[in-house]
């Protein structure tokens, strides 16, 4: 998708997404459609360090609990409003993406993976243990009176979903054609190579490790006044943790709108099964697709529409 | 004439094993170096420890009179120390342009996204006799062509110095002279070339000079006429 028609699909969707909020008014679709917007931007954030980089890790998804922490902290010390908690916590979340990735980034492959998932863990602890934010009790949040011109306050957050899904999308997309996002790409194919070609990985490396941590960090923020209770078990949720990998992985890695195209179509197919079927089966689905898409297709969907493409090209 | 590059009294241990020791070693602007020595004797170490892949433990690496013994590689990429691989390392995900294009932007510094860069590209896979396979999945090359893709990486970086790790081995006779040729023409354009190689025919009409390691150790440094005359290396390497 090239300039004007990936900005015009934007648009498009955004509104679509204001056409939505005026017409519905069952508030399920509200839900539904957070719940989608939510994995969405901790997909395309996830797929930032695993997929450009090549960094597969399994503790991104500890940020966005963090970012939601961040928030229920702020609130619990003053009546911040919610576009500061989601600066607040993107900021917060980026530095500590930052700091992590200093520590951890000399590692690779598997044992990258094992020292995320390790900090995952620590994180958790520290919030399971910090009293101020509730700890293992959790802590309850009133949403707002006032909602601007929507009709009530999960349709103000399906928007600013959207808004903020729209924006991680456009980052994203900016980082992979950019000279960032070719330097990251030669990292994930050949590090050595890479570096060798003038490419400063640890600097790169860093760069996707805070951007990744920002965009869960602000993905996590509103988090606590869409479910108002939140305690480090639901935060820290393991589902969650999945489909932000699961969804770059079905979708395709190497490419913006993998992910992209991983959340909405597992994270839609995850809200039609809960409310047909049974919320637990959509959890052996997603388990399923994973297991399929690594093994018949490790490139994803993009990686298959590509190479259909590529065979009708010289066909 | 100052040197290029200079080597002084380069060791380095891995555990209680010493790949290299003591190694002192000039390269001249402009020159053809031909290094060469038995399998495990030390080659792609010494290199690794002037392009910055390795650390070495002891001694300094200088480039053009600055030490950057303890640079890192982007940072020697930067200043015009380029090398090819002996493996082939390409940018799989990459078309054969593209591979190009990383070095272009960053150790060559071309502005991101200009059609100078792209341009820049074209002209070196013209060079290389790759203009072709500009489009094409780097993945798929064959294995002459992965091997000028390597090279051609290396020019991307706009080097004053260009190692060559063993560009040509597994390559017909023809391939070699291909190679061989372009390794020529980026010589006449003033870059000074470290060709490691077991082709010794390839060897012997490449380099102005011929320095011989075994078991981490310089043991002959001379023309290639001295190098296959000396006792030393013929015992080592060329097993009379």
């Amino acid at each position: 998708m090239r300039g004007w028609g990936f900005w015009a699909a934007s648009a498009a969707a955004l509104a679509a997404g204001l056409a939505f909020t005026a017409l519905a008014d069952n508030p399920y679709y509200f839900n539904a459609t957070y719940v989608i917007l939510q994995a969405l931007i901790m997909a395309v954030a996830w797929n930032i360090l695993g997929g450009f980089t090549g960094y597969v890790n399994f503790g991104s998804a500890a940020f966005f609990a963090v970012g939601a922490y961040i928030s229920i902290a702020l609130l619990k010390t003053a009546d911040v409003p919610l576009p500061l908690l989601i600066l607040a916590s993107a900021l917060v979340c980026g530095l500590i993406g930052l700091g992590v990735g200093y520590l951890t980034l000399r590692l690779k492959g598997v044992y990258f993976a094992i020292a995320t998932l390790a900090m995952g863990i620590v994180l958790e602890t520290l919030v399971t243990n910090w009293s101020y934010v509730g700890g293992a009790k959790g802590t309850a949040i009133l949403t707002p009176e006032t909602h601007l011109w929507f009709d009530s306050y999960s349709e103000m957050l399906f928007m600013v979903m959207l808004l903020l899904a729209l924006g991680s999308v456009a980052i994203s997309r900016a980082l992979s054609s950019s000279r960032i996002g070719r330097g990251l790409a030669a990292i994930r194919d050949d590090e050595v190579a890479a570096e060798c070609s003038g490419v400063p990985t640890l600097r790169l490396k860093l760069v996707s490790t805070t951007v990744m941590g920002a965009m869960m960090g602000a993905a996590g923020a509103p988090y606590p006044y869409f479910v108002t209770y939140v305690d480090p078990i639901s935060a820290f949720n393991l589902f969650i943790a999945v489909n932000a990998i699961a969804m770059p992985m079905i979708g395709g890695t190497a490419h913006w709108a993998g992910p992209v195209i991983g959340a909405l179509l597992v994270g839609s197919m995850q809200e039609v099964i809960t409310v047909t079927i049974s919320s637990e089966l959509n959890v052996l689905l997603v388990g399923i697709m994973l297991v399929l898409f690594i093994t018949l297709a490790p490139q994803g969907i993009v990686g298959l529409v590509r190479k259909h493409w590529k065979r009708r090209k010289s066909a | 004439m100052s040197a290029l590059l200079q080597v002084s009294g380069l060791a380095k241990r891995f555990g209680g094993f010493t790949a290299l020791e003591g190694i002192t070693l000039a390269v001249a602007p402009g020159e053809r170096l031909g290094l060469i020595g038995p399998n495990g004797s030390g080659k792609t170490t010494l290199i690794n420890c002037v392009s910055g892949a390795l650390f070495n433990d002891e001694g300094r690496v200088e480039f053009e009179g600055r030490d950057v013994t303890r640079l890192p590689p982007f940072q020697r990429a930067r200043l015009g120390i380029a090398r090819s691989f002996q493996i082939p390392k390409p940018f799989r995900s990459m078309t054969v342009l593209d591979n190009l294009r990383v070095p272009l932007e960053y150790a060559a510094r071309t502005r991101a996204g200009q059609r100078s860069a792209v341009d820049e590209a074209m002209r070196i896979l013209e060079t290389m006799g790759l203009a072709a396979r500009a489009r094409q999945d780097s993945a798929g090359l064959t294995q002459v062509d992965m091997r000028k893709l390597e090279l051609a990486r290396a020019m991307a970086a706009h080097p004053r110095l260009l190692i060559s790790d063993e560009a040509m081995a597994g390559l017909s006779g023809a391939e070699v002279d291909e190679v061989l040729e372009i390794l020529f023409k980026l010589n006449g354009a003033g870059i000074t070339i470290i060709m490691i190689e077991h082709i010794m025919q390839a060897v012997m009409r490449f380099s102005q000079r011929v320095v011989c390691l075994d078991a981490g150790r310089i043991i002959c440094e001379g023309t290639p006429d001295q190098t296959v005359a000396n006792p030393d290396v013929q015992r080592a390497y060329l097993g009379a």
